[in-house]
């Protein structure tokens, strides 16, 4: 039976602490997503409630699609991600499957190494790196940043599959063993499709590492046509002194969406991996 | 198989070979060797020759797109008498513990929250992460309009709930500024503890709670003798982790203030930045990004070894 006194208790330790942080969580979003389809007569009026929409307009969606190169930025940053993900999951199971099965000498000072890469940050290597980009004529491709960001994506993924890999039981590899398979046979006819889940975990994340990256694309990307969401929205839709805030908080929306959407269908994989992602 | 064999020497010796070279290739340590070869090449390649070539680069001269000459130790005795140098590790060390301690104070809060049963607290949960997982620099661009000088929405419900106008400077004063780096940093690494916390939690066995309740212990007794004990690991690999990327930081404070106003938030990644590709020197701007490395070798030492252990 819940008693007056009941309610009240549950409001205060749940609702009360719960709405807070649901509150501060979403409210940066809802303020973009008001202000994208805000007139400008609206956002730049201080007289006006801000809090919510009187004339809702779509014409900074519009512009930012026709005015802007944002269509193609977008496809760039979902190409990027997609092949290094691509790339971080293919070199990253060839890490973690010896260091997960096999037993040789150096075993524990590579799965060492592999963490101590996975924990460097891009602030350590983002200079000289460029160098090396630029000496391998590399400034201003893809190919820059799909061959950069697998170096943070793919100690990751190693560290992660490690993870779920000790947790698939050995019996069926050692079963096809003894029946004769070779070990390329086996890891890749029996053991990696037990695996599924560890990979959509590896990949969500390892996707929405490389969607987040800005560092590496804003010093290798200079030209409109090479540019990621990130670094097209702070570079161009921000000229000089002049924000266009519809705009940007329109380009914010759109460029999050993408993120949000693939996170909302695998929320129970991603959080597996956000646990996975720190544990030994 | 031998006994085959020596009945047709010439075909069995062939046989043989390819038979051992099979063996040798099954072997444990040639399989993960090989198997290793490609990644193991590719980290060297792009994260060791780069991480090296970065110490030698501190020890140049070296103007962008011009040979460098090497100069020993003369950009670290450079930095050493920057006064924004030392502003800057000042910066970051108070940008990383405050902001640090905030997540982990208000993680902790998150997953005590969230750790009730409720109805609708998977979507409760991920809406809860959403600042985690968007973009940061388009979260970030949000914040910079929240915070805008002239239309404020924040400094808007402030004046409506008394503040004298206009309001706060967010990103003008240079205390303010650090302040404001710092909610956003929190806000955007909070639901990482909150989450990773709750899972902690999760793994408590209620019948610790239940043994504690009938020794007499109170909420907050439950709390600091179950809870925290347990928590701890968790928490203290979560707090490396936070240190770690809070500590290099980029993104952020380059969208929000690039590093002003007057150096008020400027960090040692953006410091760098700002020497290496704005005004084109690669081996003072290395000699800076490489002051990181004591505190996050240190940091990642210990952080592996942790690892490692557990």
């Amino acid at each position: 039976m819940v008693t007056g006194h009941g309610r009240l208790e549950r409001a205060v330790r749940l609702w009360l602490p719960v709405g807070f942080f649901l509150v501060l969580a979403l409210f940066p979003f809802y303020w973009m997503a008001i202000t994208s389809i805000k007139p400008n007569a609206e956002l730049y009026n201080r007289n006006v409630m801000p809090l919510i929409v009187h004339a809702p307009t779509l014409k900074h969606y519009v512009d930012l699609l026709t005015k802007t190169s944002f269509l193609l930025w977008t496809w760039n940053t979902m190409l990027i991600a997609l092949v290094s993900t691509a790339i971080s999951l293919v070199l990253g199971t060839m890490l973690a499957y010896p260091l997960a099965r096999m037993r040789f000498a150096g075993a524990g000072l590579i799965a060492m190494t592999v963490a101590a890469v996975y924990l460097v940050p891009q602030p350590l290597l983002f200079i000289p790196l460029a160098d090396v980009i630029n000496r391998l004529g590399l400034g201003n491709t893809l190919t820059s940043v799909i061959l950069t960001y697998p170096t943070m994506l793919v100690p990751f993924c190693a560290w992660l599959l490690l993870g779920y890999f000790k947790t698939v039981p050995k019996e069926l590899e050692e079963a096809a063993r003894i029946d004769g398979a070779s070990r390329v046979q086996t890891v890749l006819q029996i053991f990696l499709p037990l695996c599924m889940p560890g990979f959509i975990s590896a990949g969500i994340f390892a996707f929405t590492l490389s969607q987040n990256e800005f560092l590496y694309a804003l010093i290798f990307l200079t030209k409109t046509t090479v540019r990621t969401v990130p670094v097209g929205v702070i570079a161009e839709l921000i000229r000089g002194d002049v924000f266009y805030w519809g705009q940007l908080m329109a380009g914010a929306l759109l460029g999050s969406i993408p993120v949000a959407l693939i996170y909302s269908f695998f929320v129970e994989h991603y959080v597996a991996g956000l646990t996975g992602s720190i544990k030994g | 198989m031998t006994a085959v064999s020596e009945h047709l020497p010439g075909v069995a010796r062939a046989a043989r070979r390819r038979v051992s070279l099979s063996v040798w290739l099954d072997r444990e340590s040639v399989f993960s060797w090989l198997l290793m070869a490609v990644p193991l090449l590719f980290l060297a390649s792009l994260v060791g020759y780069p991480f090296v070539y970065g110490m030698l680069l501190s020890l140049q001269d070296r103007p962008v797109a011009q040979t460098g000459t090497f100069v020993g130790f003369q950009n670290f005795v450079t930095n050493f008498h920057d006064p924004v140098f030392w502003q800057v590790a000042i910066n970051t060390f108070i940008y990383t513990g405050v902001a640090t301690l905030l997540k982990m104070v208000g993680g902790l809060g998150l997953a005590l929250a969230m750790n009730q049963h409720f109805r609708m607290k998977n979507l409760v949960r991920a809406l809860l992460l959403l600042p985690f997982i968007v973009p940061t620099v388009l979260s970030t661009v949000a914040w910079m309009w929240m915070l805008d000088p002239a239309f404020s929405v924040v400094n808007r419900l402030l004046v409506a709930l008394g503040w004298p106008k206009p309001g706060p400077s967010w990103l003008g004063d240079p205390t303010l500024a650090m302040i404001s780096i710092i909610i956003i940093n929190t806000w955007r690494g909070l639901p990482f503890y909150g989450i990773t916390l709750l899972a902690g939690l999760q793994t408590v066995p209620p019948e610790l709670y239940e043994a504690a309740t009938i020794d007499g212990a109170g909420g907050w007794q439950r709390f600091r003798f179950v809870t925290l004990p347990l928590l701890r690991p968790i928490i203290l690999i979560v707090t490396l982790f936070s240190v770690i990327f809070t500590f290099a930081d980029f993104q952020l404070v380059y969208v929000l203030t690039h590093g002003g106003p007057q150096n008020a938030t400027n960090l040692f990644a953006t410091y760098a930045f700002d020497i290496a590709m704005g005004a084109g020197q690669l081996g003072l701007g290395a000699s800076v990004a490489l002051a990181m490395l004591p505190a996050l070798a240190a940091l990642i030492v210990a952080l592996t070894i942790y690892m490692r252990r557990s």
